[in-house]
């Protein structure tokens, strides 16, 4: 039976796959069911068609196929070969065709009439848009010089405006995933390992015996492949350990639930380490083979005692023991995740360096259980100039700052755009791409006055998202479903190559980025860095050179490659690691050397005044920030968020179960109304909610106001000295129920 | 030949990915829903615990709806999965009111819906959507009279349970413990 | 402590927080049947008697309205089916388990039976009345049968006014509803309506007294039903007991006591006992309120049914 179905399923692929991809009842009909089963069910009286994809819903990027029947779309699921996906989508992937189907999308080009944040705008033509801004660019290059243009870009056809702004002159490339999300991270493994974890992360949780999750909280953060492999740990007996103030749904499958104060993580890992080193039951000749300064790290965290870190964070001792035990009976297969969005207090470098401290003790990097090595397919570039020299960046405006970004931080682009009398490096034009900023970069009324600052905002975007109502100019991209991508090359433990064609036509009069940034570049005389005649074209050449096609892979959506390298440090061999003294650093010379710590310390952070609840926020599984809260496939399951409050906090405050109430924070800063979630799962000094509600954009009907939006609660934010990560975790908030 | 479905209460983290699938395999319309994720929290803080369900028609041998149905509309097909006609359907609600997991609803064309373990998936020789979908391979489907198949082995080997096997129904979605 | 949540969202609609699958249609519907089933038994019953001329009302004049109640209570429950054009589907199979089947050919059979039992009294109601020779003719035919359709018309009478209550107490997935004191208590009630009908219209006032005692009687019955009622829940498994204190603390307990139990059934027992006792009281007043008080009984056994669930009965917190 399972043989037949295999044997159908790809035959009705193959058949999908040929001329034109279409397959009718009269092709099945030639065609003799295994015995046992009758005629095709799904296919009865049916023309089903499938295209290749990859998700765009997060950026995991699963790859899949987009079904349509009878000329209508049906459905998305995972491609079997994909090892992001294993051929299944997470619910935001499913619920994909809602982004497609959604009523409330851009739909023509559109300019500003009025003044900004007015919101009323013309209907313009393609020509029109583009004139315009083409216009305002070389302004600003004449005026100001073309670097005074910034990029903030998160997802794929973000990329074409990349090219765009470097050809143009410009080096000011900013992701909110970098300064707001998980950059701190990159660096702490960087300046530990010589590499960073990037994403879909290298944690090879599949194979792990014990997993420490610190904040992290897999299963609500729905990224697929790493769900997938928590999921069939926790079915293979994986003790987990998880730190969370809330009782999330990774820590109800956890063996330890450590509901830890806020903000005094770094104490924990750090009395974890004293524990490991204490006991000796890290990896010694993994340690001695691989690391750089055991001994300064044991003298630095030798004060760092269970019992010290109990005031701290409430955990109890014997715990702290027992848990460091536990990492140290499953070497090298225990990781601690390294988390990924890791901006909270403002050590964030710091304190996942501990964790990478403790990963290294444990002998898990490279290991199996721990951290693959992954691997990524090479394909060769489109041929492209040189691009011209870039001669100031957002770097300028912060002389001495963040010594160790190794991106650029759209705070600080955004902070560096509002003129003041020390800076003259302000930006006068942003492109923003698939990022909604006012949500996304916390103190948004910071946000909006760089914005009044501008000579030229332009949004490309596919919902009318609040960034759009400040816009000059809107340019309404398609879906991730209408349009051709550029190839995949996600890391893992096999490198692929994966491929996004277009599902449908473009509905309404929208267009892929990749054509916007190409007409763009005429206007600008850059065509020559947009040299391809069709995306078709662009496309085939990079698959050729890993031996594939556009044809072949409109088939297979996915292709598999040889990898060059084994996936984990096999048997001791040596190993150059990418960091000043080769080798593992558990005492950071670069850091140092910055006068940094060089090994981490526990700093205390401010605690909530009487009254106060420090303001926790994360995510759901089906959604995406407030990319997807619009959508109508995903609004259904969620369509608001609500603030977990502990009982006794309720009890005390006169709180019911579901009512409304608002948040203020310790600076008087106010949200939307939001439901209360009277439980047991959250401690007592803090409530959480989920991001991406309470979108304030009346163009999107369905998401309008529903739920609160923590970023309008975080005004507070602290500073990572070391790569100017944005710390969102110190704001407090208290209960307002009148005027609900 | 006896249909029935396993939950692994352990592996699901309440993603909502079977309620997705579903709805677009079978094109439920929005604001209706064939499944849905319920999250059962037991304990007083720190000591807590959480069952996550995927829920659903349980298709019972023993259907309420089928008996209260005038019109033999709802009726069994082939393995015990519970099926409604919308032709000889004529809405007068007795099945849902019948159901004591309320797994049915009124479709906006008329005629009452629900899960139907996606017979025409099944007669395919494939998994239903939401079992196909699940990114933690939390759902097992298949035949009970099969004593080799996952579903059965599961099931002997595993703690299990059902929903309200006191309301008499004979339910055959099973939740590992 | 438990804290339970459907964190997808169950969000068909008339599904959560309390089921709604029927609204003011069901209970007109098993209103209007109960009160025809009483109507046409006192009928039946007492023409068998021979008392057709002392209770002539009752007997001859109440059966002109069953035509109109049932099409009435037809039409409300033709309104709440939502696939409308398939209606006829009842009629193509009958389906021994399901009330719904039962009530529907019940209710085939009883409609053209009552009519005819109407019409054979047509001649006595209204004796100069001049009709068409065929109607005449047909009528003529009518009356040497009615003894066979008195009988007839009580058989189908109880079935129809006790499956007013079966209808319901046939969902054990609402336990308010899995009781099998309902059909009987329907019945009563229906019979109680009946006879508060009789009293209501009826000029006879020896008729009225006459059925006055009887409608303290059924009172009397009812009462003993709705104790039973409750003492059966109290002594049920969980469920059940939570069914019952919708009545009793519960959201119901207001509208239920005061309105079915007092109202409903207590006033009307103690104005009719007064009034047999000599006291000058209008007897029309009781009459009103046993009818008002089925009617609402019917209402809130609806409702509270619904609203009495096995799983996450309270949605969350408990």
């Amino acid at each position: 039976m399972p043989e037949n179905m295999r044997r159908r399923e790809f035959i009705k692929i193959l058949g999908a796959g040929m001329g034109g991809a279409l397959v009718g009842t009269s092709f099945l009909k030639g065609f003799t069911p295994p015995e046992g089963l009758n005629a095709s069910e799904l296919l009865k009286n049916s023309t089903i068609k499938k295209t290749a994809t990859y998700c765009e819903i997060c950026f995991w990027k699963c790859a899949g196929w987009v079904y349509e029947k009878d000329g209508q779309p049906w459905k998305i699921v995972g491609n079997p070969d994909d090892p992001s996906s294993n051929g299944r989508f997470c619910p935001r992937g499913t619920g994909g065709l809602g982004a497609y189907t959604d009523p409330d999308r851009l739909k023509t080009p559109l300019i500003r009439t009025e003044e900004r944040g007015k919101q009323v705008f013309r209907e313009a033509t393609w020509d029109e848009a583009f004139d315009y801004i083409a216009d305002k660019m070389k302004m600003i290059s004449e005026k100001w010089g073309p670097e005074c243009i910034a990029l903030f870009t998160h997802g794929s056809g973000g990329d074409y405006f990349k090219n765009l702004l470097k050809a143009y002159g410009s080096n000011n490339i900013a992701a909110p995933s970098y300064a707001q999300c998980r950059g701190p991270r990159e660096e702490a493994y960087v300046l530990t390992f010589g590499e960073g974890v990037d994403s879909p992360e290298r944690t090879d949780l599949l194979n792990s015996k014990c997993i420490v999750l610190i904040g992290s909280h897999i299963g609500e953060n729905m990224h697929n492949g790493q769900v997938q492999e928590f999921s069939e740990a926790v079915a293979n007996g994986a003790s987990v350990i998880t730190v969370d103030p809330r009782f999330s749904t990774a820590a109800s499958k956890s063996k330890y639930w450590l509901p830890i104060k806020p903000a005094t993580d770094t104490a924990l890992l750090l009395a974890w380490i004293h524990v490991i080193i204490e006991e000796e039951l890290y990896d010694k000749e993994y340690v001695e083979k691989y690391t750089y300064g055991f001994d300064l790290l044991k003298e630095s965290v030798s004060q760092n005692t269970p019992e010290w870190a109990y005031p701290i964070t409430t955990i109890k001792p014997h715990i702290i023991r027992e848990t460091a035990r536990e990492m140290g009976k499953h070497v090298p297969a225990t990781i601690i995740h390294p988390g990924r969005h890791v901006t909270w207090y403002g050590d964030d470098t710091q304190r996942v360096r501990a964790g990478a401290i403790l990963n290294a003790l444990l002998g898990s990097w490279g290991r199996r259980g721990g951290f693959f090595v992954p691997a990524k397919a090479h394909l060769a570039k489109y041929p492209m100039p040189k691009f011209p020299d870039s001669h100031k960046d957002w770097r300028q405006a912060y002389p001495g700052k963040y010594p160790l970004a190794s991106l650029a931080l759209a705070s600080g682009i955004c902070d560096a755009t509002i003129p003041t009398p020390e800076r003259d490096c302000s930006f006068k034009g942003w492109f923003v791409y698939g990022t909604n900023l006012i949500q996304t970069l916390p103190q948004p009324e910071k946000t909006i006055e760089a914005i009044q600052a501008l000579e030229l905002l332009v949004v490309i975007d596919i919902l009318p998202s609040e960034i759009t109502g400040w816009a000059d100019v809107i340019l309404p991209e398609c879906t991730y479903l209408e349009r051709y991508d550029d190839v995949r090359v996600s890391p893992a433990r096999i490198p692929t190559v994966a491929l996004r064609a277009p599902a449908f036509e473009p509905q309404f009069n929208t267009k892929p980025a990749s054509w916007m940034a190409k007409e763009l570049s005429k206007r600008l005389g850059l065509e020559q860095y947009f040299a391809w005649e069709t995306f078709e074209e662009y496309l085939d050449y990079q698959f050729k050179s890993v031996g594939t096609s556009l044809e072949e892979m409109k088939q297979i959506g996915v292709k598999k490659l040889e990898s060059d390298h084994p996936i984990y440090f096999l048997n001791g061999e040596d190993y150059e690691f990418s960091t000043p003294t080769g080798k593992i650093e558990l005492y950071s010379t670069t850091l140092a050397e910055h006068g940094f710590d060089p090994v981490p310390k526990y700093t205390a952070h401010p605690e909530p005044p009487e009254g106060f609840y420090r303001l926790l926020y994360g995510r759901a599984p089906m959604h995406t920030f407030g990319r997807t809260t619009n959508n109508p496939l995903l609004a259904d399951l969620m369509d608001e968020n609500e603030v977990w409050v502990n009982p006794k906090v309720a009890n005390k405050w006169g709180l019911h179960h579901q009512q409304y109430v608002i948040l203020e924070n310790q600076d008087g800063k106010r949200s939307n109304k939001i439901r209360v979630k009277v439980t047991e799962r959250i401690r007592h000094d803090a409530v959480y909610m989920v991001h991406g509600f309470g979108h304030t954009q009346s163009k999107m009907r369905r998401s309008y106001m529903k739920g609160a939006d923590d970023t309008q609660l975080i005004s507070r934010v602290d500073l990572d000295p070391i790569m100017g990560g944005t710390g969102m975790r110190g704001n407090f908030v208290t209960f307002k129920t009148e005027a609900v | 030949m006896r249909y029935a479905m396993a939950i692994d209460t352990r592996r699901c983290v309440g993603c909502s990915d079977c309620v997705v699938a579903c709805q677009t395999e079978n094109k439920v319309p929005v604001g209706y829903c064939r499944d849905w994720i319920v999250e059962e929290m037991s304990g007083k803080y720190p000591l807590l615990s959480l069952e996550i369900r995927s829920e659903r028609c349980n298709h019972c041998a023993d259907a309420p709806c089928v008996r209260s149905c005038p019109t033999s509309a709802s009726h069994y097909e082939d393995g015990g999965i519970v099926m409604v006609t919308h032709e000889e359907c004529i809405g007068c609600k007795a099945c849902i009111a019948s159901c004591p997991y309320d797994a049915r609803f009124v479709h906006p064309e008329g005629y009452v819906d629900k899960c139907t373990f996606c017979l025409h998936r099944v007669k395919d020789g494939l998994k239903p959507a939401c079992v196909s979908v699940c990114p933690t391979h939390a759902m097992i489907f298949g035949d009970l009279d099969d004593a080799n198949s996952e579903i059965s082995k599961i099931l002997q080997s595993r703690t299990h349970k059902s929903l309200i096997p006191e309301a008499g129904t004979k339910p055959h979605v099973f939740y590992l413990l | 402590m438990k804290e339970i949540t459907i964190t997808s969202g169950r969000m068909n609609p008339g599904i959560d927080p309390v089921l709604h699958a029927w609204g003011w249609e069901i209970p007109v519907y098993l209103f209007l049947g109960g009160l025809a089933a009483g109507i046409l038994i006192f009928s039946a019953v007492y023409f068998l008697r021979g008392k057709a001329d002392e209770y002539k009302f009752a007997v001859k004049i109440a059966p002109f309205s069953i035509p109109v109640l049932l099409t009435i209570g037809l039409l409300a429950l033709f309104l709440d089916l939502t696939h409308k054009l398939y209606f006829w589907r009842l009629y193509t199979t009958i389906r021994w388990e399901s009330p719904m089947s039962w009530g529907a050919w019940t209710l085939m059979l009883i409609f053209p039976l009552s009519v005819f039992w109407a019409a054979s009294f047509v001649p006595d109601v209204r004796p100069g009345l001049k009709l068409p020779a065929l109607a005449e003719k047909a009528i003529n035919l009518l009356i040497p049968f009615r003894k066979a359709m008195a009988w007839a018309l009580i058989v189908i009478s109880v079935i129809l006014g006790m499956y007013t209550g079966i209808l319901l107490s046939a969902f054990n997935a609402r336990p308010f509803w899995n009781t099998s004191i309902l059909g009987p208590l329907f019945l009563v009630s229906g019979l109680s309506t009946g006879a508060a009908f009789t009293i209501l219209l009826s000029k006879n006032e020896q008729e009225r007294k006459a059925f006055s005692r009887i409608d303290m009687a059924l009172i009397v019955i009812e009462l003993f039903l709705i104790i039973h009622l409750f003492m059966g829940f109290l002594a049920g498994t969980e469920v059940h007991i939570q069914a019952a204190q919708l009545f009793l603390g519960g959201p119901y307990t207001a509208v239920f006591w005061t309105f079915v139990v007092t109202l409903g059934l207590v006033v009307p027992l103690l104005v009719e006992a007064l009034e047999m006792n000599g006291y000058h009281l209008p007897a029309q007043l009781p009459a009103a309120l046993v009818l008002t008080g089925g009617l609402i009984l019917r209402f809130i056994v609806v409702d509270a049914g619904q609203s009495s669930r096995w799983l996450y009965k309270f949605m969350t917190h408990f």
